[in-house]
């Protein structure tokens, strides 16, 4: 496999792998918008993921999917998607050809999360791992934990007859916080309309989460005090909040183990809750695949290659157009 | 230790202002004195000294953690803060579940403070043992205390607020109280919140009334009569204190710089007893005021020998009274303060009065303030005659109505990431000039974008990096900057041969190419005129 200006992409096979420009062939890990972009001609992907991916792609996209662990072979080469635990539907890649085993992680997590399967780890030759939180400053608590230090912060508001609005993405980090708080609560939660068809895609999928009302929907003059309010970051300081009144802020992103992170973001509280592996679970990942050379991108790509290479293992970074942009 | 940590977490999790007051004033009324006095110590800003270099604070870390020197590097420049990066890398050891709770003022007096008098080996078992048995916020507090950073962000506006709630005494007499040098012990505390009123430390200054930015036309302020203008003095403002014997001049930044200025301590020590004055320290000779930079020169030498005294002789330029035989002016308007300050002053040396500049209307006003650079001055003082004198930074009454500043346009060279709060961003650029057919680096400036440029331009270094030297990365030269300055000298110690007084950006010129950026030699020419 090569990078291209396209993208990744597996020159036996004649595909790429998430590219970032049109393509003939695209194989698609996950519906991110640094993953999934629409324009190529067809595309493969985990059937988990069909319904995000034609939200994401277009509903008249030529999308084909594979069950997880399915196999095809395209020009000689075999190809299945693996559970990545990152979103619903994500997956790392297994392409095989000549004896050679290479699996792109796409983004991935070890943390258990009930809106997708669990991450598998698939023994490999050359392992492609992002490294969006590839500092040993990144580790993560118990998701409970931070479930329960958001209804807590939700409570302290509802007290004080106020609003809290917690941003997170849109895609991901909002359903499996619906899905973790439904385990301690059963309030209806308010959302932004931003999130409105991405959760009819989990709840088609079976994923049990809080009940949910959209603030478009909610009458005129309505008040939000002691409601929790779930919106994506770009709603931040926009004319949006206004409805709310009086209210506390929150964001949940890994970034939020970082003080100035949350502090020059202006946001009131931050929750340290990631759909990324931390740096623990990144070297044990890469650890459990067994791999001879160990490809790194996405974000502190440098850092970990260089220090898996001190540790030993043949690893280096892998160059591409995107930095530091990953949604969390 | 957890009370503080507590208090630290309610500040930093609210944008409110009363929440945060509300948050001080329940921690000053339930601390014990002793720990009140020491959290009052650090949230007024005030540091101790370097317990331990912090070389070894980052060698301890490493240690414990296996993390090798470039990925600690790697980390700080991720995160900024050196007491947050150690805090976080050992959260990976395991902790106990109960841990030890000891008081602020037990972990200062008896644990930090006595680390002076260890070698390394004994300060390294001593913040090791430490390190191991408190929970992260706690430790990351410790680590601010430990490298003499533990600031908490909080303006002293608002921690002064806080305390006069608790103590049911009006805000301004607590500002003063907590002006000067003081030690955090319980006594000082009581005195802070009595209800006492005869204050015993002759040195105390007065909180300084700080002027505000004219952005209206000066017309908007009404009638020019009203008005008292003066030239803005562009040196360091200062309160002069004669009481008791001595003279203390106090710097705007609270520190005592009387010995740096014998000459002026030795003309006051003519003035009455019980004066205060409120003032600017200049660089003046032939009752003129000399450039900045001698000054600075100046206040840059270890040694005041004859020959610098010779070269930056300095003066104290008067403009109000605070004090009087002993009486307390600061209620009486401008106008009856001015006239007993030129009263007293009426020919003293070293101690001019700040003259009033004398326009009829606002519009003789605007055309005098083009004499602003070749006086070395900053621009106008705008002073409503009936005001009092107040404290702080309080709209309506003073304006500093400053000239424009020069202008360059210049290509961004270099990126820096920030520190703090904008640590993962790149915020600190460096910036070139042509001399000739070259970019010459001529300053850095961070401030003066707005979050979302500094979000779009941070996205654009990382996509158009030339090469990485660390943390700094050098960028295609191709975005120009409009940048701001207030004055120009000529520097041996940099490249370029000059050196900018407050460069910040002004804007970030999207519609010019590099090529339109200005040239070194342009910039020269304004040498002459900033003087």
């Amino acid at each position: 496999m090569t990078v291209t200006p396209q993208g990744l992409y597996c020159v036996p096979g004649g595909f790429h792998v998430d590219p970032w420009r049109p393509v003939d062939r695209a194989l698609i890990t996950h519906a991110h918008g640094d993953h999934a972009r629409s324009g190529s001609h067809r595309y493969l992907g985990a059937r988990a993921g069909k319904g995000l991916l034609h939200r994401r792609l277009g509903a008249d996209a030529t999308i084909d999917t594979l069950d997880y662990g399915e196999r095809l072979r395209i020009n000689g080469v075999t190809v299945s998607f693996h559970p990545a635990g990152h979103v619903l539907g994500s997956a790392q890649l297994r392409v095989e050809h000549g004896g050679e085993t290479w699996v792109v992680s796409g983004d991935y997590k070890r943390a258990p999360d009930p809106t997708c399967a669990p991450f598998e780890v698939i023994p490999c030759h050359t392992f492609i791992t992002e490294a969006t939180f590839g500092l040993p400053i990144f580790r993560w608590e118990a998701t409970e934990q931070v479930a329960e230090d958001i209804l807590r912060w939700w409570d302290a508001n509802r007290a004080l007859g106020r609003a809290a609005v917690l941003f997170c993405y849109a895609l991901g980090k909002a359903q499996r916080l619906l899905a973790e708080l439904a385990k301690l609560t059963d309030r209806t939660v308010f959302i932004h309309g931003a999130l409105h068809a991405l959760l009819d895609a989990y709840r088609d999928a079976g994923v049990h989460m809080l009940p949910t009302q959209p603030v478009s929907q909610v009458e005129k003059g309505t008040s939000f005090a002691g409601a929790l309010v779930l919106a994506p970051p770009s709603a931040s300081s926009t004319t949006w909040m206004r409805r709310f009144g009086e209210h506390e802020t929150g964001f949940a992103s890994g970034w939020m183990r970082v003080r100035g992170n949350r502090r020059r973001r202006g946001f009131d509280r931050g929750f340290v809750l990631s759909d990324h592996a931390d740096w623990p679970d990144l070297l044990r990942t890469v650890e459990d695949t067994r791999a001879e050379r160990v490809l790194v991108t996405h974000g502190y790509a440098e850092p970990l290659a260089h220090y898996l290479h001190e540790q030993g293992v043949d690893a280096a970074p892998l160059a591409t157009p995107f930095e530091g942009e990953a949604e969390d | 230790m957890r009370r503080l940590a507590d208090l630290y977490e309610t500040l930093d999790q609210t944008t409110s202002t009363n929440a945060k007051v509300e948050a001080l004033a329940r921690y000053f009324k339930e601390a014990p004195l002793e720990d009140a006095a020491w959290a009052l110590y650090f949230l007024t800003g005030q540091k101790l000294k370097r317990l331990i270099p912090t070389k070894l604070l980052v060698g301890w870390t490493q240690e414990l953690t296996s993390i090798p020197g470039w990925l600690f590097e790697e980390v700080y420049a991720s995160v900024g803060d050196l007491a947050e990066v150690i805090a976080l890398l050992l959260d990976a050891r395991e902790r106990p579940a109960r841990t030890e709770e000891l008081p602020l003022s037990v972990w200062l007096e008896q644990r930090l403070l006595p680390l002076r008098q260890l070698d390394a080996a004994g300060q390294r078992e001593q913040v090791v043992s430490w390190w191991h048995a408190m929970p992260r916020r706690e430790l990351f507090l410790l680590n601010k205390m430990l490298t003499g950073e533990l600031r908490v962000g909080v303006s002293s506006t608002l921690v002064v607020r806080a305390v006069a709630q608790v103590a049911g005494l009006p805000a301004p007499s607590v500002a003063h109280r907590l002006m000067g040098t003081w030690t955090p012990s319980p006594t000082f505390f009581r005195q802070l919140v009595s209800q006492d009123v005869s204050d015993s430390d002759s040195s105390r200054p007065y909180p300084f009334y700080l002027a505000s930015p004219l952005e209206q036309p000066p017309g908007d302020l009404g009638d020019r009569a009203e008005w008292q203008v003066e030239w803005k003095w562009d040196g360091i403002r200062g309160q002069l204190i004669r009481r008791k014997g001595s003279v203390h001049l106090w710097s705007r930044g609270e520190e005592l710089i009387t010995e740096r200025f014998p000459e002026i301590a030795d003309a006051a020590a003519a003035l009455p007893e019980g004066t205060v004055l409120d003032g600017e320290v200049l660089a003046y000779a032939d009752w003129r005021p000399l450039p900045f930079a001698l000054l600075q020169r100046r206040i840059g030498r270890q040694k005041l020998t004859p020959k610098v005294l010779a070269e930056a002789p300095a003066a104290y330029i008067a403009y109000d009274m605070l004090e009087l035989g002993g009486e307390d002016l600061r209620s009486q308007p401008l106008r009856e303060r001015r006239a007993k300050l030129e009263a007293l002053l009426e020919d003293v040396p070293r101690l001019p009065v700040s003259p009033v500049v004398q326009a009829a209307t606002w519009e003789d006003l605007a055309t005098a303030r083009g004499e602003a650079r070749a006086r070395n001055v900053e621009g106008f003082m705008l002073k409503r005659l009936e005001s009092p004198y107040l404290t702080g930074r309080k709209r309506g009454d003073w304006w500093k109505w400053k000239i424009d500043p020069f202008t360059v346009d210049a290509v961004l060279l270099y990126a820096h990431p920030g520190h703090g709060r904008r640590s993962s961003l790149y915020t600190d650029y460096t910036f070139a000039v042509w001399n000739g057919t070259e970019l010459q680096p001529v300053t850095k400036a961070y401030s003066g974008l707005t979050d979302a440029e500094i979000g779009r331009l941070d996205r654009w270094i990382r996509a158009h990096t030339r090469e990485k030297y660390g943390p700094v990365r050098s960028v295609e030269p191709e975005q120009v900057f409009e940048l701001h300055f207030e004055g120009i000298q000529s520097s041996p110690r940099h490249k370029s041969g000059v050196a900018l007084r407050f460069p910040r950006i002004a804007r970030w010129r999207t519609d010019k190419k590099p090529q339109d950026a200005d040239t070194l030699d342009s910039l020269k020419e304004l040498l002459h005129a900033s003087g």
